[in-house]
This record gives structure tokens, sequence and C-alpha cells, in this order.
């Protein structure tokens, strides 16, 4: 009897060894003489256990890892193939408390199978969603993703519904044609466009890529219902290039959906029409920003627009737009397939259904953790992710990504949603959350997220391009310790400018990891001995 | 639409640097994606991917496909950090610098990575192997320090383990 084995070919599986480990079970199972068939999916999350071997038995599916490839033979000794107790082993996977206790939504068929197999996709309940958005009108569709309480998960948590809403009641023909008359730049016919905004530039964040490499449909067919829902004909996605492994996974992904009528001009028999095609960054945090996105897909340097308009009435060529974020996109499908109030039933006050979270930097059990709003942060770091992987105290947490806040242990408690992180001056963003250690200095975050922005400003306006290059200047001279205390009022007012007069997040966000490090952790800024003023 | 185009002629002021191979190559590049929607970006990716970077003498030869100026498809070229426009070395090793990696060391591994290259970032070693290049998140957050040899993704890098990639990355940028 052929056993069947699962081994991930996510990116951060492959990072610490998966194919090695293939090769070295393809390679140990030729030599005993038994037959295996290994399958390569998405990463269950668990990602401190890559790469994770999963064998399908009577019980299950049991997972031992980390297995290095010298794990191998000792794995066969001991009998793995029927589930057998090895010192790597954890048991049923889907019993692992990390695990057991998440709720997938989203997430739910990344790690179960092979990313690419459509048929597979099917059998875990893919495509359900879109079967019914195709009975249902335009109309009804955007009814049920506002019902939902959908918000955007890319980090400005704007309602979904409302936005597909202004896409689908703009009039097609655009108000203001396009500024541009060349005709590599003309929008072709389509009237609007469904953009997902694959930039997942968040440092702490992998939740697009593992939803990319590990459930490729999903996002898809969030995308093809978009598409329905607003009349856009047309969509593209903006990954960066930073994500080979996605791109792969992605064209592969939309050759098939093409081949089996879930993508082009008669989606499923409908009559429907609906394209779709990848477009890469080019390393630009800044196009993760929804206007400087739709500025490099037209081929432009990645520099912020005005708004209004709206993307939803003029974005991409001009024509009205859907922009949203993968996981926005690719929670949709479920919302659809189980109705809005299966959705909203998850979470707290206006923070509505699930957030994947991802538990990343000095963190034991880092990984994926799909959770409904309103758990806190200490849950997450300690009874998830185990404390850190150095065992040393933790003492700091970046909530949101580079421009998110740094907390202490005193806001441990704040419950994760976007009005409670807004309270403390703080922001939930895209659900990456960075762990450091009693060894971090502060006061060099505080400048890196200075430098951060020096190098990331796309230089349309002056607070961001020029005020980051000041303030790692005079973080740099309060470190030194020349003049403190004027230093400090200087960063201050700095930051001020910085958050009232910038165009987008970029420079309107930067000070909140500069001054929540200086406000929580000044002691870092005051090491060096004060330096008189020289003139 | 095609017969609307405008198309302006550019002069060529000086001879252009380009071997007749990588002018061939661009210009199929051109020629292959210049009816995109949006197309300089996926030109300047695809002139990348055939020749390690886009030359400064490319640049006209793309204005004159998508009828823009050489100063327009310049301000695009210059603006991503993700396109080359020096030849870089036979591997490019892309080092994060990014928050959650520092949590565990990238700060260290960086100044390990520069002192053992004898390199600063954007510099190619002096035997042409390696090009050093910082990259501000490779989504491998929980198992950092993280870098990338051409698209192959390393997680958890120690400064050991930073010699012994880089060895391997020499022997692969040797072979023919």
């Amino acid at each position: 009897m052929t056993v069947k084995l699962y081994l991930p070919c996510d990116a951060a599986a492959l990072a610490v060894g998966a194919d090695d480990t293939a090769h070295a079970i393809a390679t140990e199972a030729q030599a005993r003489g038994i037959e295996i068939q290994l399958v390569r999916n998405g990463s269950r999350g668990l990602l401190w256990l890559e790469p994770l071997v999963e064998v399908e038995t009577a019980q299950g599916r049991i997972a031992y890892g980390p297995v290095a490839a010298e794990d191998v033979a000792s794995l066969f000794d001991a009998g793995f193939l029927e589930g057998a107790a090895h010192r790597l082993g954890h048991g049923a996977t889907e019993d692992i408390p990390y695990f057991k206790r998440q709720q997938r939504l989203t997430f739910a068929r990344v790690g179960l199978d092979d990313p690419l197999d459509l048929d597979a996709y099917r059998a875990h309940g893919g495509y359900a969603g879109l079967d019914n958005a195709l009975l249902m009108e335009p109309g009804a569709i955007v009814q049920c993703v506002t019902d939902a309480g959908l918000r955007g998960r890319g980090g400005a948590a704007f309602p979904t519904g409302i936005k597909w809403r202004t896409v689908l009641e703009a009039p097609s023909a655009p108000r203001v044609p396009s500024t541009s008359d060349r005709a590599s730049d003309r929008a072709s016919d389509d009237a609007k466009y469904v953009v997902c905004n694959a930039d997942e530039g968040d440092s702490g964040t992998f939740s697009d890529r593992m939803l990319m490499e590990g459930d490729p449909y999903t996002l898809i067919e969030g995308m093809t219902i978009a598409g329905i829902a607003t009349g856009a004909t047309r969509g593209y996605i903006y990954l960066r290039s930073e994500y080979p492994h996605a791109h792969r996974t992605l064209q592969a992904a939309i050759a098939t959906a093409y081949a089996n009528r879930y993508l082009g001009d008669d989606i499923r028999g409908s009559g429907l029409r609906f394209d779709l095609e990848v477009r890469l960054g080019a390393g630009a945090y800044i196009c993760g920003e929804e206007t400087s996105l739709l500025e490099s897909l037209e081929g432009k340097r990645g520099q912020v627009r005005f708004k209004p308009p709206l993307p939803a009435l003029q974005g991409l060529f001009g024509k009205p737009t859907v922009i949203n974020n993968v996981i926005t996109l690719a929670s949709v499908p479920v919302i659809l397939a189980r109705g809005a109030d299966y959705y909203k039933d998850f979470g707290m006050g206006r923070s509505r259904g699930t957030l994947p979270i991802q538990l990343a930097g000095n963190i034991k059990h880092g990984g994926l953790v799909e959770l409904a709003f309103g758990v806190s942060l200490r849950e997450l770091l300690y009874d998830f992710g185990g404390g850190s992987l150095s065992g040393r105290p933790i003492r700091a947490v970046q909530v949101g990504g580079p421009l998110g806040a740094y907390l202490p242990e005193s806001q441990f408690d704040t419950p994760l949603d976007y009005e409670a992180y807004g309270e403390i001056k703080g922001m939930l963003g895209h659900g990456g959350i960075v762990v450091f250690d009693d060894r971090v200095d502060m006061a060099q975050q505080a400048r890196y997220a200075m430098e951060f922005c020096a190098v990331e400003s796309c230089g349309k306006c002056t607070p961001c391009r020029i005020g980051s290059t000041r303030g790692v200047e005079v973080i740099d001279r309060l470190i030194a310790g020349e003049q403190p205390v004027k230093q400090e009022a200087l960063l201050r007012d700095l930051c001020e400018t910085l958050t009232y007069g910038s165009l987008c997040a970029l420079g309107g966000l930067t000070p909140f990891p500069v001054l929540s490090a200086l406000n929580h952790f000044p002691e870092d800024f005051s090491k060096a001995a004060p330096v008189p003023a020289t003139a | 639409m095609k017969s609307e185009r405008r198309v302006i002629p550019i002069k060529l002021e000086r001879p252009s640097s380009l071997t007749e191979s990588q002018r061939v190559q661009v210009m199929a590049v051109c020629e292959q994606l210049q009816t995109m929607p949006g197309a300089l970006l996926p030109i300047l990716h695809g002139i990348q991917d055939a020749l390690g970077f886009v030359p400064k003498d490319a640049v006209p030869l793309i204005a004159q496909a998508l009828n823009l100026s050489r100063a327009e498809v310049h301000g695009v070229l210059s603006f991503y950090h993700g396109f080359r426009q020096q030849a870089p070395g036979r591997q490019v090793v892309q080092l994060c610098r990014a928050e959650a990696c520092q949590a565990v060391g990238a700060r260290e591994l960086e100044a390990h990575a520069k002192q053992r290259l004898g390199i600063d970032f954007h510099q190619t070693t002096a035997d042409g192997a390696l090009t050093l290049e910082p990259v501000y998140c490779l989504g491998n957050c929980a198992l950092g320090p993280s870098l990338m040899i051409g698209e192959s993704l390393r997680g958890r890098v120690t400064p050991q383990r930073f010699d012994q990639l880089m060895q391997q990355a020499r022997l692969m940028g040797a072979q023919p």
C-alpha cells in the first residue's frame, strides 16, 4: 500500500531545507523498497516545526518536525510511516494546540494539499463561494460582503463592501479621461478593474505570501467574485518581486484556472468574463500604498497620488478600480460560501471576522495564527508563541509592520482590534507581530524607522522626503548626548510635522515607532553622558 | 489603437555600448511586451532577467519602443530599488535588514557579511562572484535572519552558515 506523506513547498519551509528533506525521504523509501506518495503542500503555519512532515494514517495526519535530511533514516527506523512515536513526533497535526486553538476561515485550506491541485481545492470546499455568487445579482454580492463586516486587511481597515459599492455604482465610462494619451498606457476596452495588493512589504508579515503559495485559487476566486460583484472584467495581482516562489505558484494556478474556465470569457458557462494577470513590483516599499501601486502598474514611478479622486472612481488608467489586499480578497470566498452571518459572528466591536496574525522575530513558536479579533498580545506571545526564541524576557513588540508602534509589556493586554490599537496610538496593520528580547536597543530601532522612511520615501512630499533624513540626524545627536533636551523637543516637533504634513501613511505613521520607542523606553536614548554644547 | 500611435524618432547621440547580443535581447523584450498596458515595468524586468541588469544604453531603445522620453524611462528605472543599472556579480545575495530579522541578529549578520566579503551593500566582490544587496523583508520573518541567493531563500542564517552558503554560491556561480 502506498503511504501518503506531506511536506511543504512553502518558501519558509524551503528556506530551512524542505527540498533536502524531500530528497532524503524519496531516496530512503526507494532504498527500503517502500512505495510512498510525497505531496508538496502549503505550510500549516507552524513555522518553527518546518520542515514539517505529515504522514497520512488511519488516525489522521501525524506530524513530525523539524525534520532535517539527516533525521530521515531514524524516522523510517522508528516506523513513522505508521505514525509511530519519535523524538520529532507531535501526534496528529490538527491536535497540536497551536493549530487546534485557531479559527481558520481564510486559511482553512492552506497546508491541506498540493496548492495547484484544482480538484483538491474543490474537494475542500473551494469555488463554493463563486458558485453561489454566479447565482446572485452584483448588488446582492456586495451586500453580502458589507453585511459580513469585512474590512481591508492590508492595514487601513476600510470597509470592503463600501469600496465595492462605490465601484459597482461608478459609471463605467471614466468621468475624466486618463491624462495619458500614450497607446502603451491606455486602458483596453475594460471599463473597471480589480487590483490585488500583494506588495506585502511590512517586516513581520508573511500571510499574503503563505496564502498565495499555499492556496492560490482562493485569491483567484476572491478576485473573480469581486469582478462579478462590481462589473470589472480584468484583474491584476501586483506582487512584490521579493516573492519568486509565490510568483511561480500564481502563474501556474492562473493557467490552470483558465484551462478549466474559472477565468476567461465565459466563467463556468455563465457568459461572464474575468481576466487575471500577475505583475511584479521592483523592490519599492511605497508601492504597497494603493495609489502608488496603481502608478506603478501603469508603468510609472511609484509616487503617491492625491486623494480624491478615490481609486474606486478613478483608479487604474483612470477607471473605477477595486483595490484590496490579498487577505481581504481571499476572505471573500468563505463569506460567499457560508454567508455573511457566519463570518460576522467571529470578532469584536467593529472588527468582524478573523485576522491571520503572524508571529515573527525573536519568538520561540513563530508562525501563522488565524483568530477572531479580540485576542490579547499576551496570549499570542506566551500561549501561542511560547515566549522569546532566546529564552530571555520579551522587552518590546512591534505590531503592524515598520510603521507600527513598539509596545512595552504594560500594553500586552490590549485586545487585537482596530479601534483598541488606534486608542493606544498604534495600529494592527497587516497583523504582523515582531518580538524583541531585552537586548534590543530601542534608540537604534527608532533610528532605523527614520532610516527606513528615508530609503523608501517616494519623494513626493517634503515632510517624508526630508524629514526622515533630518530625523536620523536628530536621533544620532540625541543618542550621542548632544543637548538632549533640545534634540528631543526637535524630534517631537519633527514627528508632528510628519504626522500632519505627509501625504500618505509612510511619512504619516513613521512617528509611531519613533515616538513609542521614545515614550516607552526613554532610558535607551540617554545612555551617553551629556556632551556640552560646543558653540 | 495602433494606427493612432505618434512615434517621435529619437536619434542616438553617441555610439551605444551595448553588444550586438544585448541589443538584440533588449529589442526582443520590447517587441514582445510593448503593447501591454503599463508595459514599462514588465519590460525592465524582462531586460534584467535576460541581461542581469538594465544597461543605460538600453534606455533610448525602451523609450523609443514605448514612445516615452528617455528621462521618463530613466526616472522609472532609477526609482525602483529592484532594478540594477550595473552588471552584478555571478550571484546576487540579498540580505534582509528589516525588523523581524534584526530581532534575531540581522545587524550582526550584516556586519559579518560585509567584513567577510570585503564589500559594502550594492558592491561586488573583487573576483566578480557575489553582489551584496540589502532587502527590506523576504517574508520569512519567523525563521530569520534571512537572505536570498538568486531566487533561493535561506532562513536561520548564522555567521557560520553564511560562510558556508557563500562558499556554495561561489561554486554555483563558477559553473558554466
